[in-house]
C-alpha cells in the first residue's frame, strides 16, 4: 500500500485522518481495546525479551526483529512494536483500515509496512517473521486450523506466535457477548460468536497440530473495582493469551 | 513535524538505513519541563533512568541558584521522599546533612499558657521502617539535584529562560522569551501554585483561603532538641518546631494575616518576643538562624492535572496547606508516579503523550491529593479553634489515637508515606 497518497484523493485522505483518529481515541468507539492494550502489550513485551534476550530496558530493545500484526486494525500493537525497533508488518483483511494505520504512523513519525492481505497469502508468498502476533483473530476465522498452520509457516525457525482468544463457557457467554455487546456495548452486537470460541486446552491442541510449541499460557482478566486489565496466572475463563515457538 | 522521510514508500522501512529517523529524532526531547525547583529536576533525573530526555525550562538564573548559605528554608521529607532521593542516586551526598525525625509531640496550647501537656506521641522506635522522617535545608537539596542535573548527559537545563507561549498541536512546543522555540512529546507544568503551564492551557484552579498566613524562620537555641519535632496548635493555627541539625530547628508559624503582617513588619527582636511565649523554654534561649518568610496559607488544586500533552505536578496541581510539612513529599509522589507511568509506557512501545497514557498518572494522583487535602483542611480547621466543643472533641480523639498502639502506628505510615498506592521508586526501587 505504498502508493496510498498518491492513488487516493484528498476527500478520502480527510476520511481516514477522521477514521485513524477514532481508532486512536482512547474513549471512543474502540475503548474496549485500548484499555486492554497496555495489559496485552505488557505480556507481548515480556514474552519477546525472554524468547530473544532482550532488555526492554534498553534503547529499542527489538531491534533487527521482523514482527508480523495480523489482524492489525489502526495499527494499535504495530506502533508499539515499531516503536520499540522492530520492523513492522502489519496484515488486515479489511481494505480500509490499511490507509487509516498508515495515515496514523505517520503522524506518529513511524515506518510501518501495512498490508491488505491474510496471513495464508503472506504464506504463500513465502514471507518469514521472528514474531506474529495473532490476538482476538482466531474466534474469528471460519478453519482455525488452517489458519494458525498459516503462522507456523510464517515464522522463522526459533520464532515466536502470541495468539489470544475468548474461552468456551457460560461466563465467557455472559461477560464477552451479553456483557460487552449488549450491556456496555463495548463492542457492536453480532462481534462474536458464542460457538466459535475456542477453550485454552482446544487451542494447545490445535497450536501443536499446526505445528508450534506451546509454551504459556495467562489470562486477562478485568478489574470492575479498579476499572484496568490485569494478566493471571490461574483465571483464563475469559479472555486469555498463549505463547508458543517454532522449534529450528 | 512530519518528516520527510517518513513519506516514503512504506516498504523502504525494510532497509535498515531508514531506521535511524523513526522515534525520538522529531523533538528537542521527549519531555519538556517548566519550572526548575526541585519537583521538575527530580523528575528529569528519574525520566533519565528510563531513557527518557528532558529540558528543564528554570525561571532562575543559574548564579541565584547555588548559593550556600543557610537562607532558612527546609523540608520535612517523609521516610518515602527519603527512599525515592535514594533511589535517584542523591541521598548518598545529603545523607550527612539529615536531620532524622525520631519523634513527634503533638500538643494543645494557648498563647501565653505555652504548650499543655503531650499527649500525642509518635515515636519511630514503634515503627520498624526506621526514623519517618528527616529534615533537610533547601540549599543542600537545591545543590544536590543541581550537580545531578549537570552530570546528566539525558537532561538540558536551561536556567534564566521565561517561557512566553505553548502550543500541543502535534508536538508539545513552547516558546522562550528569547524567541526560541523547543519540542518535546509532553510538557509537564512543575511551576508552582501559580502555574503559568497550567494557565496557558486552560486549566483552571479550585481552592480557599485559610485566613492565616505560615511564619517560616531557622532558630538556634540552647538546649539539643534530640531529634523531636513539635506540633503544637493554637487557636490562631499550629506552630510547628522542626529539627535540623546541630542546636537549630526550623519553625512554621501559623497566624492570622493581620498578626502575620505586624510580625514580619517588626524587627527580629520583636518576632522572637512574640515568639518565645508559645515557644515555651524547653530549648532554652532562643535566636534567630537565617530570614524570615511568610507564605499566605491556601489550597489551590488544579481542576485537571492533564491537559492534550500536558500533565502537572506539584503545587502546579495542588498547593496544599503545609500543616505537616506535605508539599514537598506529595510532589514527589506525583513525580513517581509520573515517571514510573511514562517508564512503562516507553517500554510497552506506547506513545508517552497518548492521552490514555497521560490519564494514568492522573487517576493515580488525583485521588490521592484530594484526600489529602481534604485531611489537611479538616485537621486545620479543627485545631485552628477555641470552641470548647471542639478542644473536647480533640481530646477525646488524640487520646484514643494516643491509647492504641496500632492506631498510633497507621497514622506514623501514612505521614511517612508508607500508605496507599506507593510509586515504585518511593519503595527506593529503581524505576
Amino acid at each position: 500500500m505504498a502508493e496510498v497518497n498518491q492513488t487516493v484523493d484528498s476527500g478520502e485522505i480527510a476520511k481516514f485522518e477522521a477514521m485513524a483518529a477514532e481508532w486512536w481515541d482512547p474513549n471512543g468507539k474502540f475503548k474496549p481495546l485500548h484499555m486492554l492494550n497496555p495489559t496485552r502489550l505488557d505480556y507481548i513485551t515480556r514474552q519477546i525479551a525472554a524468547e530473544f534476550g532482550r532488555d526492554l530496558k534498553a534503547q529499542k530493545p527489538f531491534e533487527g526483529l521482523r514482527i508480523l500484526d495480523i489482524g492489525c486494525g489502526g495499527g494499535l500493537l504495530s506502533e508499539p512494536m515499531a516503536r520499540l525497533g522492530a520492523t513492522v508488518v502489519g496484515a488486515d483483511a479489511a481494505p480500509r483500515n490499511i490507509p487509516v494505520a498508515q495515515i496514523h504512523a505517520e503522524q506518529s513519525g513511524l515506518t510501518i509496512d501495512y498490508r491488505h492481505t491474510t496471513a495464508e497469502a503472506l504464506a504463500a508468498a513465502g514471507e518469514q517473521f521472528d514474531v506474529v502476533l495473532n490476538m482476538e483473530v482466531v474466534e474469528h476465522v471460519a478453519d482455525p486450523l488452517a489458519y494458525l498452520t498459516a503462522c507456523q509457516q510464517l515464522l522463522k525457525p526459533g520464532g515466536l506466535m502470541i495468539c489470544s482468544t475468548i474461552n468456551r463457557n457460560p461466563k465467557s457467554f455472559l461477560m464477552a457477548i451479553i456483557g460487552a455487546e449488549y450491556v456496555m456495548r463495548w463492542l457492536p452486537k453480532g462481534t462474536h460468536e458464542w460457538q466459535k470460541f475456542i477453550t485454552p486446552d482446544e487451542l494447545y491442541e490445535l497450536i501443536r497440530q499446526a505445528g508450534l510449541d506451546p509454551v504459556d499460557r495467562k489470562g486477562f482478566v478485568f478489574n470492575k473495582l479498579l476499572w484496568r486489565w490485569s494478566i493471571s496466572d490461574w483465571d483464563l475463563s475469559v479472555n486469555y493469551v498463549t505463547a508458543s515457538v517454532k522449534r529450528g | 513535524m512530519m518528516s520527510q522521510a517518513t513519506l516514503q514508500p512504506a516498504r523502504a522501512m525494510d532497509n535498515p538505513a531508514c531506521r535511524a529517523i523513526v522515534g525520538d529524532m522529531r523533538h528537542d526531547a521527549d519531555i519538556l519541563i517548566v519550572g526548575g525547583g526541585l519537583n521538575g529536576p527530580c523528575l528529569a533525573l528519574a525520566c533519565a533512568q528510563a531513557g527518557l530526555s528532558s529540558i528543564v525550562i528554570d525561571a532562575l538564573p543559574a548564579q541565584a541558584q547555588m548559593g550556600a548559605d543557610f537562607d532558612g528554608r527546609s523540608y520535612a521529607l517523609a521516610l518515602a521522599s527519603v527512599r525515592m532521593l535514594g533511589a535517584l542516586g542523591l541521598w548518598e551526598g545529603l545523607r550527612d546533612h539529615a536531620q532524622p525525625i525520631h519523634q513527634i509531640k503533638a500538643s494543645d496550647g494557648r498563647a501565653g499558657e505555652g504548650a499543655a501537656p503531650f499527649f500525642l506521641h509518635f515515636d519511630s522506635a514503634e515503627l520498624e521502617e526506621g526514623p519517618m522522617g528527616h529534615m533537610m535545608e533547601d540549599r543542600h537539596l537545591r545543590r544536590a539535584v543541581q550537580e545531578a542535573m549537570a552530570q546528566n548527559p539525558l537532561i538540558t537545563h536551561r536556567p534564566g529562560a521565561t517561557v512566553v507561549a505553548q502550543s500541543s498541536e502535534g508536538a508539545a512546543r513552547v516558546t522562550l522569551d528569547t524567541g526560541e522555540i523547543v519540542t518535546g512529546a509532553i510538557l509537564i507544568g512543575a511551576d508552582g501554585r501559580k502555574s503559568g503551564t497550567a494557565a496557558r492551557a486552560g486549566i483552571k484552579r479550585t481552592g480557599w483561603d485559610y485566613g492565616q498566613t505560615a511564619l517560616v524562620c531557622a532558630i538556634a537555641h540552647e538546649k539539643p532538641h534530640e531529634g523531636i519535632a513539635h506540633q503544637f496548635f493554637m487557636p490562631p493555627g499550629p506552630l510547628a518546631i522542626l529539627p535540623l541539625p546541630g542546636n537549630r530547628s526550623s519553625i512554621v508559624w501559623s497566624e492570622t494575616h493581620a498578626d502575620a503582617r505586624r510580625l514580619m513588619a517588626g524587627s527580629d527582636a520583636e518576632f522572637l518576643d512574640h515568639l518565645r511565649p508559645r515557644f515555651g523554654d524547653f530549648l532554652g534561649e532562643i535566636s534567630l538562624a537565617g530570614r524570615r518568610y511568610s507564605y499566605p496559607l491556601n489550597l489551590t488544586i488544579a481542576n485537571a492535572f492533564i491537559a492534550d500533552r500536558l500533565a502537572l505536578v506539584g503545587d502546579a496541581a495542588h498547593g496544599v496547606h503545609p500543616i505537616a510539612g506535605q508539599g514537598l513529599n506529595l510532589g514527589l509522589r506525583d513525580v513517581g508516579a509520573l515517571a514510573e507511568v511514562l517508564a512503562d509506557a516507553t517500554r510497552r512501545g506506547e506513545d508517552i503523550a497518548a492521552p490514555d497514557v497521560l490519564a494514568r498518572y492522573q487517576s493515580w494522583r488525583r485521588f490521592d491529593t484530594a484526600a489529602l487535602a481534604l485531611a489537611t483542611d479538616g485537621v486545620n480547621r479543627l485545631f485552628s479553634n477555641d470552641n470548647p466543643a471542639l478542644r473536647l472533641i480533640r481530646d477525646i480523639g488524640m487520646g484514643a489515637v494516643s491509647a492504641v498502639p496500632a492506631l498510633r502506628r497507621a497514622f506514623m505510615r501514612e505521614a511517612a508515606g508508607l500508605t496507599g498506592d506507593v510509586p515504585r521508586l518511593l519503595q527506593g526501587r529503581a524505576l
